[in-house]
């Protein structure tokens, strides 16, 4: 069996399945945002496979974007957490339950 | 021996990732990230895709994880959370994987069949001496192992994009120093 574009999409889709079900399994917070980073990872193997694929050089130029952008959003969610770890003193997302009654 | 590689680094992705999502701990979560994204990159390398791997490399495994290990350092927040694995939004948590698993797996199921063809030899690397015109319609750009294609496409295909992505880490930046400063009271400074 030779290892064609399908094998790298199998794992790009494994991945963001995993990814998925961290972001609904975990109520850390802190995996939850590491979840999302390997969702937007699954996403990159994809492009890259395609634009591979397809030899094609728009789709690896994508994933420089979404590079940028993770690191951005990483940035702002972990900011995000240390002020809500000070006003609650936790990063458990069961612990926030303000807006649940 | 291309086939074994990319079992080894599949395995080396998916392994690590699937420990991370069930760790207890935040620190050993991060650590297992990192090893999920050193096999990213070396799948990356199996693509032919080799600025891109050493960016992954650069990127989430040095910078990002960086990030995330050092927030957990400083608020000391290395709590152990007990998975509840019989609660009701963790079955349909473990439903939705699973779900999403079938359709993944069958969507893929011998759509893109064949190896990879081998690159085709281009020459349109060359070094672009007169002024570019940035109305004209963007030349196709051929898959290329060099960094300075990827330098070429991002300065006349997707300037715009390039430059509003700086504009955004900008915006980023403000945004997280904002949120990360302490405000002070209105009858004094807070206590730090």
């Amino acid at each position: 069996m030779t290892i064609g574009i399908n094998e790298f999409l199998t794992v790009s889709g494994l991945l963001f399945s995993i990814g998925m079900f961290g972001v609904l399994f975990r109520r850390n917070t802190i995996i939850m945002l590491m979840s999302l980073e390997l969702m937007l990872n699954a996403v990159n193997l994809a492009l890259v496979g395609f634009s591979r694929h397809n030899q094609d050089l728009d789709g690896s130029l994508f994933v420089f974007f979404i590079i940028t952008v993770a690191a951005a959003e990483v940035a702002v969610g972990l900011a995000i957490l240390v002020g809500l770890y000070r006003k609650r003193e936790s990063v458990m997302a069961d612990h926030l339950n303000l807006l649940n009654d | 021996m291309l086939n074994l590689l990319f079992y080894i680094f599949a395995t080396m992705t998916l392994v690590p990732a699937f420990l991370m999502v069930t760790s207890r701990s935040p620190v050993s979560g991060a650590m297992y990230m990192i090893a999920s994204f050193v096999g990213m990159a070396c799948l990356f390398v199996l693509l032919e895709a080799f600025f891109l791997a050493i960016l992954q490399v650069l990127v989430y495994a040095g910078a990002i994880m960086v990030l995330f290990l050092f927030i957990i350092m400083l608020l000391d927040m290395d709590e152990a959370e007990d998975l509840r694995t019989k609660s009701l939004p963790s079955m349909a948590a473990m439903i939705a994987f699973g779900l999403l698993l079938v359709t993944v797996l069958s969507f893929f199921k011998g759509s893109y069949d064949g190896p990879l063809s081998p690159i085709q030899a281009t020459t349109t690397t060359t070094v672009v001496t007169e002024a570019i015109d940035l109305k004209a319609k963007p030349p196709a750009l051929p898959f290329s192992t060099k960094a300075r294609t990827f330098g070429y496409g991002l300065f006349t295909k997707y300037m715009l994009p390039f430059q509003v992505t700086g504009i955004l880490l900008l915006i980023a930046m403000v945004g997280v120093i904002v949120l990360s400063k302490r405000h002070e009271a209105q009858g004094g400074k807070q206590e730090g």
